[in-house]
């Protein structure tokens, strides 16, 4: 069983990897938005040296990285959702039910191959433009490298169980369009994407750090940035882990009331 | 467009088709009511979410690139709208690389009726009004909370600075929709130039490099689109050593890339080979 979702994942990569063109278009959309984020930053961190615990390098750092790993955690979607939408609108999602594999574990194999693909080709090309371009403060240690990745694949599995839900969402609403949009921007904001969560002031702050959003980017940051050491990189992964579970289990709550939801409307 | 005289009879006739097209995409949207006003919001709030975070950057700091807060909101909401203006009016274009490899461009092709026009309609959504008005209310807070010295002329300039915005984000959509008979699956490069110009806009000159501000001024003259008039409103000089009276050249800029973009657009079409599927 096993190896059926390793292929799964492996076609997911693959799946990705075939479409060269848009992923240089998008490697050159990242590293736009990089340069212009970049320099908002700086001018921000100029003002205020040390704002949210990082001096000027680690600003411009945050900000690369952001670029990379959008496409790999899919903050703005176009992961897996939008075709599982497409099959529950079409109808075709009463064969798939039929497969003997987990729905919901196969579509999890999907996403992480392309994720993987993401993260070798659109995390690291901006993040190289990037570096050449301004100070970053990247670690030499390769275990920090090591927790990171570990934190990036957490960060993947959370982003997949929040647009799992999103995704089954449609089997009440027809139409996944609006829930889709406003999940992009919920993610966009309490991931710390439009600015570090340890920038938000007071409450707001304290808040956006608890809600699953922080596992995709502001988690990983921190441990590349080497925030997260020793008990505390423990203390991330389990909050990571903790709600992968809690979401991972309302998926498949809500998958079996969705399935039930077919059998009445006879397909 | 851009080839020579163009007939006044086309031109009329592209309109005519793209509001026919344009009217039927608006009633086949209301057919899913929830959905529209659910995308309507999030159009609104996706934009909303940017200024916010400037919001959030204010609460640490008095000024960026040495403006205040209103002085943003004003460049935001004056980007925000010519941008929104573009978006709504021909902001389906980048579906085009799509039609191109599945093959349904050639449909349009055989219709009696201009293929831009047809494919700036296509998939007209509605709801992307959201972020013009949340550009508006951006733009009255401004203008309210700014203490600017009018002037007749700057208060001309204002429906000139929005109207020129908007034609030229309308060029970049068309061109950048013209590359993408060459290149079909790259319509991110288009955002880049069209949601990046936009979100660069946002935020005052005086924050980026010089060669970027230059490149912008220069090269793709988005700086037309606010920089340049929105900064002589504010009564601010432009980073770059340009003549004052350029704030008012925006609608001939305006005119020079739609004309561009026209001539683009036909050599891309005019290179088009169908998928032969």
């Amino acid at each position: 069983m096993l190896r059926l979702y390793a292929l799964v994942a492996a076609g997911g990569f693959r799946r990705h990897a075939t479409y060269r063109v848009a992923t240089v278009a998008g490697v050159f959309t990242n590293t736009v938005f990089g340069f212009i984020v970049a320099y908002t930053y700086i001018a921000l961190w100029d003002q205020r040296p040390h704002l949210g615990g990082y001096d000027q390098a680690q600003a411009l750092t945050y900000v690369w990285l952001g670029q990379g790993m959008m496409a790999t955690v899919a903050m703005m979607g176009g992961g897996f959702e939008e075709e599982l939408i497409e099959r529950v609108r079409s109808g075709d999602i009463a064969t798939d039910l039929y497969r003997p594999a987990d729905l919901q574990l196969w579509w999890l194999a999907g996403d992480l191959g392309r994720a993987a693909f993401h993260l070798l080709v659109r995390g690291t090309l901006p993040m190289l433009l990037g570096a050449l371009a301004f100070d970053l403060a990247l670690p030499d240690n390769p275990f920090v490298w090591i927790a990171f990745v570990v934190a990036v694949v957490l960060g993947v599995v959370v982003s997949f169980a929040v647009r799992y839900l999103v995704a089954l969402s449609s089997f009440w609403l027809l139409d996944g369009a609006g829930v889709t949009q406003i999940a992009a921007l919920v993610t966009m904001f309490f991931s710390g994407m439009l600015l570090p969560l340890n920038v938000f002031p007071g409450a707001l702050g304290e808040l956006a750090k608890v809600l699953p959003w922080s596992a995709l980017l502001q988690i990983p940051a921190d441990v590349l940035l080497g925030k997260h050491t020793g008990w505390g990189l423990v203390g991330a992964y389990a909050f990571q882990l903790g709600w992968a579970a809690v979401l991972l289990t309302a998926g498949r709550l809500l998958q079996s009331a969705a399935t039930t939801k077919v059998v009445v409307q006879g397909g | 467009m851009g080839e020579g005289r163009v007939s006044e009879g086309r031109v009329l006739g592209g309109i005519r088709v793209y509001g026919l097209i344009v009217s039927m995409w608006m009633r086949s949207t209301m057919a899913y009511r929830a959905s529209f006003a659910m995308t309507a919001f999030g159009n609104f709030a996706a934009n909303a979410f940017d200024f916010v975070a400037i919001l959030l950057m204010f609460s640490h700091i008095d000024a960026l690139g040495g403006y205040s807060l209103p002085e943003i909101a004003f460049l935001y909401g004056t980007s925000s709208i010519s941008f929104g203006l573009a978006d709504l009016a021909l902001g389906s274009m980048d579906r085009l690389g799509r039609r191109i490899r599945d093959g349904t461009l050639d449909t349009l092709l055989v219709r009696p009726a201009p293929v831009l026009a047809q494919v700036a309609a296509d998939r007209f959504a509605l709801r992307r009004l959201g972020r013009v008005t949340q550009g508006a209310l951006v733009l009255g807070y401004a203008v309210v909370a700014l203490d600017i010295a009018w002037t007749p002329l700057k208060v001309l300039l204002m429906p000139v600075m929005l109207l020129s915005g908007g034609v030229i984000f309308s060029a970049v959509f068309v061109a950048g929709a013209a590359f993408q008979f060459w290149a079909q699956d790259a319509s991110e490069v288009q955002n880049s130039f069209t949601y990046g110009g936009a979100t660069l806009l946002e935020y005052p000159p005086t924050v980026f490099a010089k060669d970027l501000v230059r490149g912008v001024t220069f090269v793709v003259p988005l700086a037309f689109v606010n920089w340049l008039p929105a900064l002589y409103v504010l009564g601010r000089p432009y980073p770059l050593d340009v003549p004052r009276w350029l704030a008012f050249a925006a609608p001939l800029v305006a005119v020079v890339c739609m004309g561009l973009a026209g001539i683009v657009w036909r050599a891309g079409l005019r290179s088009y080979r169908s998928t032969g599927s």
